[in-house]
């Protein structure tokens, strides 16, 4: 039912539910509800409210910038960014990183998984998962975590500054290095850094493991619920190796729909708009992306780390394949398709950088000086990479003075624009629908939001605090409930 | 010319200093190892004067050391938290006059304006930015002119006049106006003989001129303020150029 809630056939006289801020993480969203006197949903929009514009003020820059200035998106993912741009620069400036660069790049990027997907299981969602959903509002958060599960509280800040080293010794800062530049790295890492790193390796794969064990379990002792809430069929998006291997930092785009069968594979991501298409809505400032020979009521897909686990054909590392193929099983043999299966995959992909992290740390080309190569100057470049949210497109044209004259980027998020929409809109009718409002059901719409780990939705990054406004207007135009939660976490009304 | 004997003396922060006739007060504090923070003033060209930023209190006014000769018995106060105090405001409303965004910008690390705010413990740009429309000219091959940057310390116009001959840059303007130019037909950096070799391409303090194609190539840890103040390159600098000893 893609759009079947998106816009209600006679919105007159429906009282409107907003829920606004959602988050405040790269920016604001809301969502609106519509619904009768009855309290039956008739339209629900996860809208993005806020404009950037970093598409716009890059032009004029040197092309050597961007990189660097475009990480600036971000303070959790800064290294994809980062890394996309470069992608695109390597393009710009004719060369392809020399194999000792691309490891160090993969080695940052694989710490930025670690780190960012370790964010977001342990402190951003685990407190839904481990106390339920509409549990004690002032105990579902990370003090309540610290306080019932100490331990995986803490296993969460480690694998976090774990990550968090990884990206400082191969950019040079925890957050916003500047190691990787166009056809290449400005840095190796030294003899004293691999050891400093390859010293906690066996504990942060341990932990990794653990992990996914926690989520399998808390997935499986419910699965009734994780299966069917806010679940839905769709397409999904990734990157994968020529092989038909996982591959998060470089490969050819791969798209299957709902049933499984593929709507294009292996294709040359330099030429992604033969693809795909972005859409703009009058009530989002963000686009709605689709794949062209499905059209725009049709081609919606879902990317990140369910996307990329469902469309992979195997994990080149060992302990995350065998995770795959139990969630693969679990799922009946296809693609699951549940939304709160996203957290199962996140945690198969955490491990899997912790292994890769253990495999490139054991390579000495890490140690190697040969770091740049460059070669024919282009005027356009185009670098996808594999975020830890999903696929993130970076495009750029320049002049021939070397100043950026255009630039697009289509950010995880974006993609899965459309499906959060529909996650919001099962979710309303499951469990909102008809019913009185409370802080626990609105929390299920947060729930669903977050399972995405939206780049938008900070709501997940705010710990707990993100501020809420709930009105309830009825069909007169008189509100009957209010419900404001503060930025402290405390509620009034 | 054999050196003049140092048998004059002025005092700075108390302490006796030497110099020679002609040494500004700049020149003889730096040779005696006295720092007196700076933006404008390179000793490989004519004192200017303009940034404000080394001026010091001479027998009770506020001088530029950079530009007032040294006089027998002069007493200097340098290094006071009131003179400090006045460096860090010029400091920030240089950032606020400009649009230097550190984060995104290629020469931090190397930037004399970032280091000097470290310094002068500048926390903040304090005063309300002006964010003004300034020009960005790319036309050169080889560098890329930012006046989003510039400080107008003049640097470029004295090195590209006194080493290279070239009289590339000058200012134009007056007052908040005030800018630096290219001085070709149609103003374009392209339509010079500027070259990337010259000296005018590589004294600039800020962001303000760069060789294109050289961006982040040294790595964080490694630039110039990464691994030591401002105030040691600078005294480097003076040793570095300082005339070999006369045999005479």
């Amino acid at each position: 039912m893609p759009f079947e809630l998106e816009t209600a056939a006679n919105p007159d006289n429906l009282q409107r539910v907003v829920i606004e801020p959602v988050t405040r993480v790269e920016g604001h969203g809301k969502v609106t509800l519509l619904l009768d006197a009855d309290n039956r949903v008739h339209q629900a929009r996860f809208h993005i409210v806020e404009f950037r514009g970093f598409e716009k003020f890059i032009q004029g820059r040197p092309f050597t910038e961007v990189p660097v200035l475009v990480q600036r998106l971000c303070g959790i993912c800064p290294v994809s960014h980062n890394l996309a741009a470069s992608k695109a620069m390597d393009m710009i400036v004719g060369g392809t990183p020399p194999p000792a660069a691309e490891k160090l790049r993969r080695l940052m990027h694989m710490g930025q998984i670690l780190q960012s997907h370790a964010l977001h299981f342990f402190h951003l969602s685990s407190p839904d998962l481990l106390f339920g959903f509409a549990a004690d509002a002032g105990k579902r958060n990370i003090a309540g975590l610290v306080a019932d599960f100490p331990d995986i509280a803490r296993q969460g800040i480690a694998l976090r500054r774990y990550g968090q080293e990884v990206i400082r010794l191969t950019s040079g800062k925890r957050v916003h290095g500047t190691g990787v530049i166009p056809g290449g790295m400005s840095r190796n890492l030294s003899q004293d850094d691999r050891d400093y790193l390859l010293k906690e390796i066996d504990q942060v794969l341990r932990w990794s493991l653990d992990a996914v064990k926690l989520i399998k379990t808390i997935y499986s002792e419910h699965a009734d619920l994780y299966n069917g809430f806010g679940s839905y069929r769709s397409s999904f998006m990734s990157l994968v190796r020529e092989d038909g291997a996982m591959d998060l930092y470089h490969g050819g785009l791969r798209a299957r729909d709902e049933h499984g069968q593929t709507i294009f594979d292996h294709v040359d991501y330099s030429r992604y708009w033969d693809y795909i298409h972005e859409e703009v809505k009058s009530w989002s400032y963000m686009k709605f992306p689709f794949i062209r020979s499905h059209g725009r009521e049709e081609g919606w897909y879902r990317v990140g780390p369910l996307a990329r686990i469902n469309n992979c054909d195997f994990i080149p590392t060992p302990l995350a394949d065998a995770e795959r193929k139990t969630f693969k099983e679990f799922g009946g043999g296809s693609a699951t398709h549940a939304t709160l299966a996203y957290h199962w995959a996140r945690m198969i992909e955490m491990l899997h950088a912790a292994e890769a992290i253990e495999e490139l740390l054991y390579d000495d080309d890490l140690l190697s000086d040969d770091l740049l190569n460059t070669g024919e100057r282009q005027l356009r470049g185009v670098g996808v990479i594999e975020a830890p949210r999903g696929t993130l497109i970076h495009h750029y044209r320049i002049n021939e003075d070397e100043q950026i004259v255009r630039a697009n980027l289509i950010v995880a998020t974006t993609h899965n624009n459309q499906a959060m929409n529909e996650a919001i809109r099962q979710v309303a009718l499951q469990y909102l629908d008809g019913q009185q409002l409370t802080e626990g059901l609105l929390n299920y719409i947060e729930v669903a939001i977050r399972a995405f780990d939206p780049c938008l939705s900070c709501a997940t990054h705010a710990v707990g605090k993100m501020p809420l406004e709930v009105e309830l207007i009825d069909a007169e135009g008189v509100m009957t409930q209010r419900l404001i939660k503060d930025s402290d976490g405390r509620y009034r009304t | 010319m054999g050196a003049s004997p140092m048998n004059k003396t002025i005092t700075i922060d108390g302490k006796t200093v030497p110099f020679v006739d002609g040494q500004t007060i700049m020149d003889a504090a730096m040779a005696f190892g006295i720092y007196i923070p700076h933006l404008c003033h390179n000793p490989e060209f004519e004192p200017h004067g303009s940034c404000k930023l080394c001026v010091v209190s001479v027998n009770g006014r506020n001088m530029t050391s950079c530009t007032m000769p040294a006089v027998e018995d002069m007493v200097v106060a340098n290094d006071t938290p009131e003179l400090n105090d006045d460096r860090k405001a010029l400091v920030q409303m240089l950032f606020v006059e400009g649009n230097h965004i550190c984060p995104a910008c290629e020469a931090s690390g190397n930037c004399q304006l970032q280091a000097a705010a470290y310094y002068l413990n500048m926390l903040s740009p304090h005063f309300t930015h002006f964010y003004p429309q300034r020009k960005v000219d790319a036309s050169h091959p080889d560098i890329f002119l930012d006046l989003n940057r510039c400080i107008l310390c003049e640097l470029c116009v004295r090195a590209s006049r006194e080493v290279d001959g070239k009289n590339v840059f000058g200012i134009s303007g007056r007052g908040i106006d005030t800018h630096l130019v290219v001085n070709s037909a149609s103003g374009r950096l392209g339509d010079t003989n500027f070259a990337a070799t010259d000296k005018a391409a590589h004294v600039c303090p800020t962001g303000a001129i760069l060789i294109k194609r050289q961006g982040y190539k040294i790595p964080i840890g490694q630039r110039t303020f990464d691994r030591k103040k401002i105030s040691e390159v600078q005294m480097e600098l003076i040793e570095q150029i300082k005339p070999e000893p006369d045999d005479g």
